[in-house]
């Protein structure tokens, strides 16, 4: 679904990301894993459009989508929940929501949807009317996750969900990205919490200063002596 | 009773204030840049509705349209000419570019036609109105009136409507503004097309008003609008129009206590009390993130 070929991203002189390759399959959960500045932001950045690839190819449903503008890529399918959740936060939760679908031009399915992410998040639809810079952490990751469903993609781009959480919170999110992995929705999930992540995901990659340094299964992962070692912790 | 009437002109004068600031703080709001060429977009919108109202013989309501129509495509000009290309500059460029172009379009203005002043042809019917043994001048209360359509028009669309909801989205946040699919370069465009159109309909309104206009009577107007939207808030709407209302009472009353010649100082004045006591302004609020 999602082909990632060899792509080298910079930050003004910052080599940030180096000859990476990944790949997404079609209803997979995929994560990726690594320290703070290894380059996982940067690449969700990348696949979204916001910063711009110097070399390589981006492939998505065989198109190539490197250097495309966002607003087409989003259009294409492709949602991307930033990390530090980025909600509006002087505007309502259903108004975030409605930007969610900024793009969709079909009203009554909206107007569904929305219901849905209501059903899927019952604390949001409770607090509809409230300002989204009102809500705790959780509930704006929440809303974050919501509004980007809200254009109903195929491909999710998580960044950091449980960033910040409590660890109840956090369980309660990534059971929420089972369940809309399960609904038809492939996960591309970054995470820094690689037990939480490894737990749920199908396959996983490792990132170490801007290089990809592993890939596997997540269950290869989980026990590979490195992995646990840098980023499991002593279990 | 004469306290209302000074109270009715304040709050026209105000009313002009509040439709200059309100483009200073959207464009403020979204870009982050004090748009200084904004007092001359004023201008030129009052000298565009006086062409159209002497030379088409349009009346008072035409002119205002074809006035927000050319002033919002002017905007729109400066905004991709000048400042598109500013954008990931510093702010001290894309402020100095900012009194270029105002320069610009009063010098170009003053080249073409000259500097002496135009007179405004009568286009509003000016008799005094009694409610209650108050005369309030018709004027006035048209300005008064029109202004607040603007103003409702303006909350409508910044509210209700998709552009005006992807406006707020942008200036709160632009890149994930970009991942919802928001247009970022069209939406900056549209704000600045709104508020040059509401500059455009204070020309007009202050010719029809005042009678006098010139190439230069963009610039205190434009420094007072400026100081009604710090006062409420550099960014916030609601802000700038009590801002202004509020700049125009002061400067009413300072006149009608007989200190007429310190009118433009009292709007200094309140500029300087407000940085030192409350520099985000009356509604403006500090939001913090949360973790």
């Amino acid at each position: 679904m999602l082909k990632v070929n060899n792509i080298d991203v910079f930050y003004g002189n910052i080599h940030a990301l180096k000859d990476v390759s990944i790949e997404v399959k079609e209803s997979e959960i995929v994560t990726l894993i690594g320290a703070n500045g290894a380059g996982k932001s940067t690449l969700l950045k990348t696949l979204s459009g916001l910063l711009k690839p110097k070399s390589g190819t981006i492939s998505y449903l065989s198109q190539q989508i490197n250097g495309k503008q966002a607003q087409s890529i989003v259009k294409s399918g492709i949602s991307h929940v930033p990390e530090g959740r980025r909600v509006f936060s002087n505007m309502t939760v259903e108004e975030n929501l409605e930007l969610g679908a900024y793009l969709r031009k079909d009203r009554d399915s909206i107007k569904k949807d929305i219901a849905n992410v209501y059903e899927l998040f019952p604390i949001l639809g409770e607090r509809r009317k409230q300002q989204s810079g009102t809500l705790s952490g959780g509930e704006q990751q929440m809303l974050a996750m919501g509004r980007a469903l809200m254009a109903k993609p195929k491909l999710l781009l998580l960044d950091e969900p449980s960033m910040g959480l409590a660890p109840l919170i956090v369980k309660q999110i990534f059971e929420i990205i089972q369940m809309v992995n399960q609904q038809g929705t492939t996960v591309l999930l970054v995470e820094q919490n690689a037990n939480m992540a490894l737990s749920i995901a199908d396959r996983a990659y490792v990132i170490e200063t801007g290089k990809i340094v592993l890939s596997g299964t997540a269950k290869e992962l989980q026990e590979s002596e490195q992995v646990k070692a840098a980023y499991l912790g002593a279990l | 009773m004469e306290w209302i009437q000074q109270l009715v002109n304040g709050i026209s004068v105000g009313s002009i204030y509040a439709l200059i600031a309100l483009g200073y703080t959207m464009v403020y709001g979204i870009i982050k840049l004090i748009n200084f060429a904004h007092g001359d977009v004023f201008m030129l919108g009052a000298f565009i509705g006086f062409f159209a109202i002497t030379r088409w013989d349009v009346g008072f309501l035409p002119a205002l349209i074809i006035s927000m129509v050319l002033c919002a495509i002017i905007g729109v000009i400066i905004e991709r000419v000048a400042y598109k290309r500013l954008r990931s500059a510093t702010r001290i460029a894309a402020l100095i570019t900012a009194i270029g172009v105002s320069f610009l379009i009063e010098y170009t203005m003053i080249f073409f036609r000259g500097a002496s002043p135009e007179a405004y042809p009568e286009v509003l019917p000016n008799t005094s109105i009694d409610i209650f043994g108050v005369s309030i001048s018709s004027k006035s209360i048209l300005i008064l009136v029109v202004t607040i359509i603007l103003m409702i028009l303006l909350q409508f669309i910044v509210h209700k409507t998709k552009i005006g909801k992807a406006m707020r989205a942008v200036s709160l946040d632009a890149d994930a503004a970009r991942l919802m699919g928001i247009n970022v370069d069209n939406t900056i465009s549209a704000t600045f097309a709104i508020g040059s159109a509401l500059a455009g309909a204070a020309g007009v309104i202050f010719g029809a008003y005042y009678t006098r206009i010139e190439p230069l009577m963009g610039v205190l107007p434009g420094l007072k609008a400026f100081i009604a939207a710090v006062l409420g808030g550099i960014g916030n709407i609601p802000g700038a129009m009590v801002g202004g209302l509020v700049l125009g009472v002061v400067e009413t009353v300072v006149s009608a206590f007989g200190f007429s010649l310190w009118r433009d100082a009292a709007a200094f004045i309140i500029l300087i009390l407000i940085l030192i006591l409350k520099p985000s302004g009356l509604f403006g609020k500090n939001t913090r993130e949360k973790v």
